[in-house]
């Protein structure tokens, strides 16, 4: 690199000795000249020389060779120096420019694991992480990353699963907790059971969809490929014919013809395109991961680009899919007495309800206080709590107990609290809608997407709450999973337009209709296998905002694309315009090619962006 | 067959995408994808002359690009 710096410098510094001080003596100016191109291109040369024997014509250093020494035989020295010149430089951006996002690229690479500490008998041992097996317990320290999936045994932390979720709010963890691999461990010394082998841990499955992404190419990297299989040999062709050609019509000389041709074989290689076009989409591969969110191919982002119709799954992807207290009402007592009653009765309970109850109350339940618990399956539960009669149950349990209570008209489950014969309230509990639901919805409709549809296999009441409260515009309920599965496919069907119509779930059983959809989201949650396999983007946080940040990198991205591929296509032909015309100099030519190139890569690399108004 | 590929010296990209063309027409290879940025190479070929078909593969990028090295992982 350095060297070649040096090279580029000495080379210019004496093409512009040449150039500004007008020697009396031409053979000074011609040696300059000479030794400049020399100092710049004797690498090009060569190569060229090389490649001529294997047969290589429309070979890029060839065909700056010939453009090159074909301008110093028609005595256009200063061309022949500066064409070779600046292709160096183009070069050398070029390289720098690829050196960079690769180099980017790699930083998203880095949370391959190099070793795992493997623990036998109160010894540890430095193993490769692929050596290890499942029930293997594994030691990882403050600063290491966590090698395999496991579940800690013993010690508490917080994780940096930045590079997994984009993230950046360490994640608390303790005994019994499940903990991925790709992971930093940031504080404390945990000991992990393994659960799975490295091959099938969380960060070779990422590592995995990353590095195998941009294999799926899309429909615009397809079409540059063709492209430049054609450009070539037709521009070279064509300064043939000009070469030969012109003079006989014109009945000039020769070498006026030979001056265009060579501008011709400058612009010859469709460089700027078949860097440009794969990098774009490369950039936004990374980009899209650096928030959390993994793109399976180039051509989904392409995909993603054309949809205006996002279905929903309910559970999971636009709720939390965990109950939680929504309204406490109190009826006589204060709501934190009427939640402690309700808390101590279901205390022996595992039922998600009792859990919610507990979750929220979030003080220590004295269980001496807790008398003669009845579980009523199907009404509630009877309990005798610091000597009195508790009810906590639905509506039948009340009657039952002729209790007289007013009815709630509230969607979700519904726990109404009966204390010594009397009516002191109820607690709403329901599916939680998640933070973001609402804004995303609203942003999505901001960004292009035209309609919003639910389908769930919820209770029809529940479910058209939540789509009024989000504003969707469609909603169907009760649906079993094959229903949805039909629902989609009319939906898919019904569509007149090309546009896309995308699939949100959390992946647990949703994979036949992640898998029919146009472009299949999963939530991914920290790991959940299935949705990794069944999607093409996962979103690793679980977060449905993130959606709408997916959706304006795909605008973006192709954008930059259809940018670039214009920019580069139509300064090569009215530079190959002005050419034939002879309008246009050699310069033009150098700048169609490598300026055009260094431009479109700058541009492409904006992908890698990640700007505050994408992540909302 | 599946094979991966890291290639290292690979500096341009219309290289790249000349010896893919170039490997793909190699007997039994199946399917090629050079991925210029990430130095990679994915190779999909008929089992049953495994070695055969990527000392070929080696032979031709050798030849096509002097300055690569082709490293199976």
């Amino acid at each position: 690199m350095k060297k070649k710096v040096i090279k580029i410098l000495l080379s210019l510094f004496l093409f512009l000795i040449a150039i500004l001080f007008k020697f009396d003596n031409l053979w000074i100016t011609r040696v300059l000249f000479i030794l400049s191109y020399l100092i710049v291109g004797l690498e090009i040369l060569k190569k060229a020389f090389r490649n001529i024997f294997r047969g290589k014509v429309f070979d890029e250093n060839f065909l700056m060779t010939i453009a090159t020494i074909g301008a110093f035989f028609i005595e256009e020295l200063p061309e022949a120096v500066a064409v070779m010149l600046f292709y160096q430089v183009g070069e050398f951006f070029q390289s720098l420019a690829v050196k960079k996002s690769r180099k980017s690229i790699a930083t998203l690479m880095d949370i391959r694991p190099d070793y795992a500490n493997l623990y036998i008998d109160g010894n540890l041992k430095k193993v490769n992480p692929d050596e290890v097996k499942i029930n293997d317990i594994i030691v990882i320290k403050p600063g290491e990353k966590i090698p395999l999936d496991g579940i800690i045994i013993e010690g508490k932390t917080s994780l940096d699963t930045k590079a997994l979720t984009g993230e950046s709010m360490p994640r608390s963890v303790e005994e019994q907790d499940e903990v991925l691999s790709g992971s930093i461990n940031l504080v404390g010394l945990i000991k992990l059971k393994v659960t799975k082998i490295f091959s099938e841990s969380n960060v070779s499955k990422i590592l995995n969809l990353v590095e195998n992404a941009s294999n799926k190419k899309s429909k615009s990297e397809n079409f540059i490929t063709k492209f430049a299989k054609f450009y070539t040999p037709i521009v070279v062709m064509s300064a043939l014919l000009i070469a030969i050609g012109m003079p006989l019509i014109t009945k000039e000389s020769f070498k006026s013809s030979i001056y265009p041709a060579l501008s011709f074989l400058v612009v010859s290689c469709p460089c700027a395109l078949v860097i440009s076009i794969p990098l774009s989409f490369f950039a936004s591969l990374g980009g899209a991961s650096k928030m959390g969110i993994l793109i399976k191919g180039s051509n989904y982002i392409e995909e993603l680009s054309k949809v205006d119709t996002i279905v929903f799954d309910k559970t999971g992807t636009l709720t939390k899919g965990v109950f939680a207290i929504q309204k406490i009402e109190s009826v006589g007592i204060s709501k934190e007495e009427l939640l402690k009653y309700a808390s101590y009765a279901e205390n022996y309970s595992t039922h998600p309800i009792a859990l919610a109850l507990k979750a929220t109350y979030n003080s220590k339940i004295n269980e001496s206080k807790i008398k003669n618990v009845q579980e009523l399956p199907g009404f509630g539960v009877k309990a005798e709590i610091d000597k009195h009669q508790v009810l906590v149950g639905n509506v039948k349990l009340m009657e039952e107990n002729k209790i007289k209570f007013k009815k709630s008209n509230d969607i979700g489950t519904i726990l109404y609290i009966a204390v010594d014969g009397k009516y002191k309230g109820y607690i709403l509990i329901a599916d939680e809608i998640k933070e973001d639901a609402k804004v995303t919805i609203k942003k999505l409709k901001q960004n292009g997407i035209k309609k919003t549809i639910m389908l769930t296999g919820d209770r029809k009441n529940v479910s058209e709450n939540i789509s009024k409260d989000l504003m969707l515009d469609e909603v169907y309920s009760d649906l079993l999973p094959q229903d949805k599965v039909a629902k989609l496919e009319e939906l898919i069907n019904d569509k007149k337009d090309s546009n896309k119509v995308a699939f949100v779930g959390d992946g647990i059983n949703d994979a036949p209709v992640l898998a029919l959809a146009d472009i299949g989201i999963a939530m991914g949650g920290l790991g959940a296998d299935s949705a990794i396999e069944a999607s093409d983007i996962v979103i690793m946080t679980d977060e449905p905002k993130k959606i709408v940040s997916a959706i304006k990198l795909s605008h973006k991205t192709m954008r930059v694309v259809k940018e670039n591929i214009v920019f580069a296509i139509l300064i090569k032909v009215v530079v190959l315009i002005l050419a034939v015309l002879g309008i246009s100099t050699m310069w033009e030519a150098v700048f169609a090619d490598v300026g055009v190139s260094v431009l479109a890569i700058i541009n492409a690399l904006r992908s890698l962006k990640v700007n505050k108004e994408q992540k909302i | 067959m599946k094979s991966n590929f890291k290639i290292k010296g690979l500096d341009c990209a219309n290289c790249a995408l000349e010896l893919e063309r170039t490997i793909g027409k190699i007997k039994g290879v199946i399917n090629v994808n050079i991925n210029f940025m990430t130095e990679r190479m994915e190779l999909i070929y008929d089992e049953n002359s495994k070695d055969e078909i990527i000392s070929k593969v080696k032979k031709v990028a050798k030849k096509e690009e002097p300055d690569i090295e082709i490293e199976e992982i």
